[in-house]
């Protein structure tokens, strides 16, 4: 039974994508719209990811710091490992469960309470293709913005690092600039953005989806607000183990 | 024209609608009147297509609008209004904003003709200086207003309205009731309304389908209504308890 309600799910799902690609009624509106999400659900989101990345590199530095205590251990190492550390896990990953909370949970309340309040209704009244014009500017505004906070994540998170391992003591500055040049793989870059581009595309969609297809009243939209962001963010855990398999084996 | 043949809907095996059969007639006020739960809802939401029919057909002119592909019923959507229960104005834009967007949407008029259009139309029922407000700024009847203009916007030929007056207080109610007539006739629109409030029955009703538990139990003009033997129907038009007396003391006059 359970089965056959998650693949009825996973239709729906794959059911509503195709309604969501296809081609935008007014090229003035997707662009207005896009432009309007981009600040909505990017530019807002700069603020939280700066200050988070800041103390996660702060963190990681002075964890790795104190966990390589040892004379054979260079001290730059700590550079190169809050640089790593960084780029191929906390920028992308935790930045991205960070925002499934954050952009996930407002998606899905938005669109319910959109679906609620008779207003999807209203728009496929007039014949507008009601997911597209909802979801597709969304989907397009995380996948040209999200990658942007992921390396804005990885640049405050590494300053963060830096200041806190100098203001600390555990690493010079010049040790930690050493570190962080040291042995650098540009790919690493690459392969971050690529899952945040995958994370992104999960976020939206999962959480487009769960608010689409409310129905109820304001309980049932805080029900699929909640479950966006566990969904989304289980499935963000499980791409990250294959995307890393793919990627980087 | 509108015509409904022998539709039927269920949900959850639940049958809401039973081989549905009613003609709606052009350039008329058409209501569907019935109790709370009797499918009045489903069967306009049936006729717009936002619910998909189990079985049955609906005509608009000569244009099976069922079976059509989500294109062509664009088509036919265009030329439809929908005044919705709660009113359905988009939250995010201002008055003017939502009577604008289906201009923007499927127009190629330039901005200086919306804004005459959007203002004619906020004119038309009566909304003044309210263009840059918000719907949570707006009063009940001021927001089931904007929702009238912004279904006239594309000046559509079929105007769907469900339940119009409900939490509205009796005399905007009224108002109201007379705008949707008033604006039928100017554009010779067929409209149909659903409600279970009398009042309106008596105002705007010039063909009344009566529904009950997914049933049609009687067709017929506002004048007809106060006439029927339907026992149905007679429950639930002298269902309060002044009608009821007014009903005794005609019989007891009559």
């Amino acid at each position: 039974m359970q089965m056959i309600k998650f693949l009825e799910q996973l239709g729906l799902y794959f059911i509503l994508l195709k309604k969501v690609f296809s081609k935008p009624e007014k090229h003035a509106i997707y662009y207005r719209q896009t432009m309007h999400e981009l600040v909505s659900l990017g530019l807002n989101s700069v603020g939280i990811i700066s200050i988070i990345s800041f103390f996660m590199g702060s963190a990681i530095t002075l964890q790795t710091a104190y966990n390589t205590e040892n004379p054979i251990y260079p001290t730059y190492l700590i550079g190169l490992g809050c640089r790593d550390s960084i780029i191929l896990e906390f920028s992308s990953t935790i930045t991205a469960l960070i925002l499934a909370g954050k952009v996930g949970s407002n998606i899905a309340s938005e669109i319910g309470t959109m679906r609620i309040t008779e207003q999807i209704d209203a728009l496929e009244i007039m014949g507008v293709n009601s997911a597209s014009h909802l979801i597709l500017p969304k989907i397009t505004a995380t996948l040209l913005f999200n990658p942007i906070l992921t390396l804005i994540s990885i640049i405050v998170g590494i300053i963060g690092g830096g200041i806190a391992g100098t203001m600390a003591g555990v690493i010079t500055a010049q040790d930690f600039i050493y570190g962080i040049q040291y042995a650098f793989i540009p790919y690493y870059i690459t392969y971050s953005i690529i899952k945040t581009l995958f994370f992104a595309f999960i976020i939206t969609t999962i959480s487009s989806f769960q608010g689409y297809y409310v129905s109820g009243g304001s309980l049932e939209v805080g029900r699929a607000s909640t479950k966006a962001v566990v969904y989304s963010s289980l499935l963000i855990l499980v791409f990250n183990v294959i995307l890393t398999q793919l990627l980087l084996s | 024209m509108i015509k409904v043949a022998n539709i039927c809907k269920s949900f959850n095996g639940k049958k809401v609608l039973d081989d549905v059969s009613v003609t709606f007639e052009p350039g008329k006020t058409n209501l569907i009147i019935g109790r709370s739960g009797s499918g009045k809802t489903v069967l306009l939401k049936s006729i717009v297509g936002l619910h998909e029919i189990d079985c049955g057909e609906i005509w608009f002119e000569d244009l099976l609008f069922n079976r059509l592909d989500f294109r062509d019923r664009k088509e036919v959507r265009k030329q439809m209004g929908m005044l919705f229960q709660g009113s359905a104005l988009f939250d995010s834009m201002t008055t003017e904003q939502n009577v604008r967007f289906p201009l923007d949407m499927f127009t190629n008029q330039t901005p200086e003709e919306k804004t005459e259009r959007v203002n004619f139309c906020l004119k038309r029922v009566d909304i003044l200086n309210a263009n840059k407000l918000f719907p949570a700024e707006l009063s009940g009847g001021m927001k089931k207003r904007v929702a009238i203009a912004r279904a006239i916007a594309l000046n559509p030929k079929y105007l769907f309205c469900d339940e119009p007056n409900s939490g509205l207080d009796p005399i905007t109610a009224i108002l109201i009731d007379e705008l949707i007539k008033e604006i039928t006739e100017e554009y010779n629109m067929t409209t149909i309304v659903n409600t279970h409030d009398m009042n309106s029955v008596m105002e705007i009703g010039e063909k009344i389908v009566f529904i009950n538990e997914g049933v049609i139990c009687w067709e017929g003009s506002k004048n007809d209504i106060l006439k029927s033997d339907n026992e149905i129907l007679n429950d639930f038009v002298f269902a309060n308890s002044l009608a009821k007396q007014l009903r005794s003391s005609e019989k007891q006059d009559g």
